[in-house]
């Protein structure tokens, strides 16, 4: 079966990619297009005392000038978070307001506070910036240390001491006793680097008003068009949802950032439907940094304590979480349910107690960035277990090894029950490929060239496939979060899926097709990935959490076990045959053990020209499915990464960075191995280049590739991935899902590595030179 | 980006007139710095004046003992250039560097010197050598063009027409890359001669590109890596940003010194 299940066929979509041909939000262009520019705030906390827009109304092409007070008088509700989280307290979390034009008062930089239409770019931005604001600067919080501070400013009024929760999960008395019976403590102050997601497109919008039937349309930038259509309809109230259609043509990578629904998605429908044009709006870099959701920025002290042996008996975790100026729409689940859960790693832990403090500060909104939550908790789980075998004088892959999860089924002590794996079967294959034997000489050999070799190792586990929708459902979600599908067989014998999954440079196209290619055999160019249109494709939750393969392709899969049964009947019915004798392969349907055989169109005709159905069948071939998952998928893995440090200027080189991941089945090793490739790089960059910084005062430092150092092709080696898979048992592929893993596994090997390279245990992300030079300079200061 | 007038100036002559005529104009080179700056709305010049295709200033002579390369030189054709190299290939080195290859295609040695960032590598070269910067009005000695970060000896409607290096018998550039923008973090162009030995220092300082003199007296007596062993440079009035603080960069400039001596060639 050359281009079924397992086939590294090549991508369908990459020939529009790779010629320019792709059609994305901002290629768009409407006959009534005028253009949307946003005046934002220039300050991280302030008070709106007045708006003056009479000199920039005056400018060339100015069509409107409109702000919050109007928005809000048009009935536009507040931008929701859709995760409630409940504190220790039994409270409900502080939902602080968040209106798509800042009304009273703007809490970060770039907060918009108005939106210019105008008939050009350049005009709308000219005329943005003749805006004039009159603002009454207030006291700024930008890091969590200045939020939880005494006398801090209040970000928001109801939200006392600048806190969004204070949660919990576990059993804190079982786990300090466990502690207080430990044999050692590894204890470790562990922060998460703030990231920018820097997806290549940015966020984009096209809002068309059709006021003959009171309808809109809203091309956007979108991992999840018909979660945009609800919210918009449901929360904001744009229009009710039967006139609003949400449209996510080509998107160029979101890695979480294009989830949400932000304001300027918001605006420009309100504005088109004011205006009677349409609007466009394309994010600038800038823009980008500025009001794309960012990810991570976890503080954290943590405790682990084992016993003679070196066996794990309890953690405890205490992390503050800065949530920005905002809760954006998935941020309230992130350090909470997507990171405390995986807090046993791939370790038997008997106690764990985790409690998270989410703070505003007058900075971006924080969300979902590729791995959300779970890259912090593998990072902390990770960097404590390799501290630990230093401090223990153990071996790192003995200690991990005397703790791996070896049964399955396993319940953890924090929600999550693990399916499958071989833990230790991953993490010998990664040794075995990284010469984990031969190092000792290998740090020799750098040693007589003056340099300091390291190498680091992590073990560890995600989370994907999100998720059962009661489960989540008990815990807070908003939403149900299955999947759908619908397959269409036409009566030429071509096959659509639609798919509410969406595909943003994930290759969608390919391995959907792939499945229908594997279970009929037909040719994956007869088969059409349609995704991303409210119109087209029925109700569906998109893609993030790496769920297209668990949950969307399940749903497929659905739908084609249905479809399937039709065929065997209506088949049977033509060969005159007994349906158990039906066998459906090479795109052909035969009577088994005869010479009857039909065509693959020779089916879809006879369906759709009912002339020669059985009895009571209905014509035609089209079949749906819903699929809610039975449980989270658990992809684990061990990477392996091997530095040289050059001790006078603090440059390290990664010389060898080994991926051994267990994804369940795998549908094109090919695209699995360009997900690793990209998720690794991003790990990468959170360990040695990445990070968003602010001044005091709540300017971005780093907003711009002058100072943002994103992961380059020098930056990397080349990368030795591997596979070791045991099916997931929870769902019908047996699909784990790969989309995050390499950036979720990478930055604890990568700091594991440069650590042991200094011998200095204290060094935090991003290692850049500078950081590592210091870090080297007072190793040496204190080994003196 | 504002609106803007553009021009396209065929000498420098005219460069310079079109250049007096206009309220408030600029001189656009490869552009690699200005179009950014003017994109992001930070610059907004009435008027550009296009002296990228001015063949006058176009050019790589080679003579005994002397490197002339015109202002509009892109850095792709100084890294290229085929005697250029055999007779001073630090100078390529450096020039092969900057940037990635779409800035060496556009940016030339006339705008990276006007320009005068403090994280340039063509500073270095040219302080580094003791070259000489001749403009439409004058020629400039390297140790009096330089005045500080973005500021240099030139007056408004002057235009650089050509660089005058003589060719040192040894030369290397160390660069270290800041990791974002992969300008020079710290880079150190060290250049011997029969009659001295040159240390220019660029990324480092902020005063801009300057001359480590104490290295300079060191190696004119013993130019080896050794020599540079028992020196240092103080951090202070050294750039300290989200890459580096002062004593980072009074270290790197230390070791790409030692570095750079050891790779003289």
């Amino acid at each position: 079966m050359s281009q079924g299940i397992g086939a590294a066929v090549k991508r369908k979509e990459d020939k529009r990619f790779t010629t320019g041909k792709g059609k994305y939000t901002d290629d768009i262009r409407m006959e009534n297009q005028a253009y949307a520019a946003f005046v934002r705030s220039p300050h991280a906390h302030a008070r709106v005392n007045s708006i003056d827009t009479s000199a920039a109304e005056a400018m060339d092409g100015v069509i409107a000038i409109l702000n919050g007070a109007e928005l809000t008088g048009d009935g536009i509700g507040n931008i929701i978070c859709g995760w409630a989280i409940t504190s220790k307290d039994g409270s409900p979390m502080n939902m602080g307001a968040w209106s798509a034009l800042a009304t009273e008062k703007t809490r970060y930089v770039g907060d918009a506070v108005a939106i210019v239409i105008a008939e050009t770019n350049a005009q709308a931005r000219a005329a943005a910036e003749a805006v004039d604001i009159d603002y009454e600067e207030l006291p700024v919080a930008a890091s969590l240390a200045a939020a939880l501070s005494d006398g801090a400013p209040q970000i928001h009024e109801n939200a006392p001491g600048n806190i969004v929760y204070d949660w919990e999960i576990g059993e804190n008395e079982a786990t300090e006793a466990a502690l207080a019976g430990a044999a050692h403590i590894t204890k470790m102050d562990i922060t998460n680097n703030r990231l920018s997601p820097n997806p290549m497109e940015p966020r984009s919008a096209v809002a068309i008003y059709d006021d003959a039937e009171d309808h809109y349309t809203l091309y956007t930038t979108s991992q999840n068009p018909h979660v945009a259509r609800l919210v918009l309809s449901a929360f904001y109230n744009v229009a009710p949802e039967h006139k609003l259609r949400v449209i996510a043509p080509d998107v160029g990578g979101g890695f979480g950032s294009k989830i949400y629904i932000y304001p300027e998605e918001i605006a420009c429908l309100w504005a088109s439907m004011k205006t009677n044009r349409s609007v466009k709006w394309t994010s600038d870099r800038t823009e980008a940094f500025l009001t794309d959701a960012h990810g991570r920025d976890h503080v954290t002290k943590a405790r682990m304590g084992f016993d003679q042996d070196g066996r794990i008996v309890g953690f405890k975790v205490s992390t503050k979480a800065n949530f920005g100026a905002y809760m954006s729409l998935f941020s309230s689940a992130v350090p909470t349910y997507l990171y405390a859960t995986l807090l046993s790693g791939t370790y038997n832990i008997p106690n764990i107690y985790c409690e998270v403090l989410g703070v505003y500060t007058n900075t971006v909104p924080v969300d979902a960035y590729r791995g959300a939550g779970r890259p912090e908790a593998s990072y902390l789980v990770e960097r404590m277990i390799e501290t630990a075998a230093r401090e223990m004088g153990k071996d790192p892959a003995d200690l991990r090894n005397i703790n791996f999860i070896r049964e399955f089924p396993h319940q953890t002590p924090v929600i999550m029950n693990y399916d499958s794996g071989d833990f230790e079967g991953n993490m010998r294959q990664a040794m075995v490929a990284a010469d984990w034997a031969g190092f000792g000489a290998r740090k020799a050999e750098s040693a007589m060239r003056g340099k300091l070799r390291g190498i680091g190792m992590s073990c560890y586990i995600e989370a994907c496939g999100i998720a059962p929708s009661a489960a989540v459902g008990s815990l807070g979600a908003g939403v149900g979060l299955w999947e759908s599908a619908e397959v269409r067989m036409n009566p030429v014998g071509t096959i659509e899926v639609l798919t509410g999954s969406h595909s943003h440079g994930q290759g969608h196209e390919t391995t959907f097709a792939q499945v229908v290619a594997d279970r009929f055999g037909v040719p994956i160019d007869t088969v059409q990935i349609v995704h991303g249109d409210t119109d087209k494709v029925q109700f569906g939750m998109g893609t993030y959490g790496s769920r297209s393969g668990p949950v969307g392709m399940s749903a497929i899969v659905k739908a084609l076990d249905k479809l399937e049964v039709k065929i065997r009947k209506l088949a049977a019915h033509l060969l005159e045959a007994s349906e158990a004798d039906i066998v459906i392969e090479d795109g052909q349907v035969k009577v088994d053990g005869t010479n009857k055989v039909l065509a693959w169109h020779e089916v879809g005709l006879a369906a759709y020209t009912g002339h020669n159905l059985p009895e009571g069948m209905e014509p035609g071939l089209k079949e749906g499915a819903f699929y809610d998952p039975l449980n989270f998928t658990f992809p684990m893995g061990c990477f392996i990464c091997e530095v040289e440090v050059d001790p006078q200027t603090g440059k390290t080189e990664i010389l060898k960075f080994v991926a051994s991941d267990d994804f369940g089945t795998i549908i094109n090793p090919m695209i699995v191995d360009g997900q690793v490739h990209g998720g690794i790089a991003q790990g990468v960059g959170q360990a040695m280049l990445e990070e968003v910084r602010y001044s005091e005062d709540g300017q971005q430092l780093s907003a711009s590739y002058m100072d943002y150092a994103m992961p380059r092709a020098d930056d990397l080696p080349d990368f030795d991935v591997l596979h070791h898979s045991t099916p997931c048992t929870t769902n019908p592929l047996g699909m784990k899902g790969c989309g995050e893993a390499g950036a979720i596994g990478t930055p604890p090997a990568v700091i594991n590595a440069i650590t042991d390279a200094i011998g200095n245990n204290d060094l935090s992300m991003p290692a850049t030179p500078a950081k590592v030079w210091a870090a080297l300079n007072s190793a040496t200061i204190a080994a003196e | 980006m504002h609106s803007t007038n553009y021009h396209a100036a065929t000498t420098a002559a005219e460069a310079a007139s079109l250049l007096s005529s206009a309220e408030d104009g600029a001189l656009l080179a490869g552009g690699q710095t200005l179009l950014p700056t003017m994109k992001a709305r930070l610059a907004a010049p009435s008027d550009l004046i296009d002296i990228s295709r001015a063949e006058e200033l176009r050019g790589i002579s080679v003579t005994d003992g002397t490197a002339i390369i015109g202002a509009m030189t892109t850095h792709a054709e100084v890294a290229g250039h085929a005697e250029l190299r055999s007779a001073f290939p630090a100078l390529c080195d450096l020039a092969g560097r900057i940037g990635d290859p779409a800035v060496r295609h556009r940016g030339t040695i006339g705008g990276s010197l006007a320009n005068n960032d403090p994280a340039a590598c063509y500073p270095a070269a040219v302080l580094g050598t003791g070259a000489t910067i001749s403009t439409n009005k004058r020629d400039i000695a390297a140790d009096d063009y330089f005045e500080g970060m973005f500021a240099t000896a030139l007056d408004a409607g002057e235009v650089i027409t050509s660089i005058t290096f003589p060719i040192p018998d040894a030369a290397n550039y160390q660069k270290f890359a800041q990791p974002a923008s992969r300008f020079a973090l710290v880079g150190v162009f060290v250049a011997k001669s029969a009659d001295r030995v040159r240390v220019a220092v660029t990324g480092a300082s902020e005063e801009g590109v300057f001359r480590w003199t104490n290295a300079e007296t060191s190696l004119s007596s013993d130019f080896t890596a050794d020599a540079i062993g028992g020196l240092s440079v103080s951090s202070q009035g050294m750039i300290s940003d989200l890459h580096g603080d002062g004593s980072y960069r009074a270290n790197l400039v230390q070791v790409l010194t030692a570095r750079a001596v050891a790779a003289a060639s």
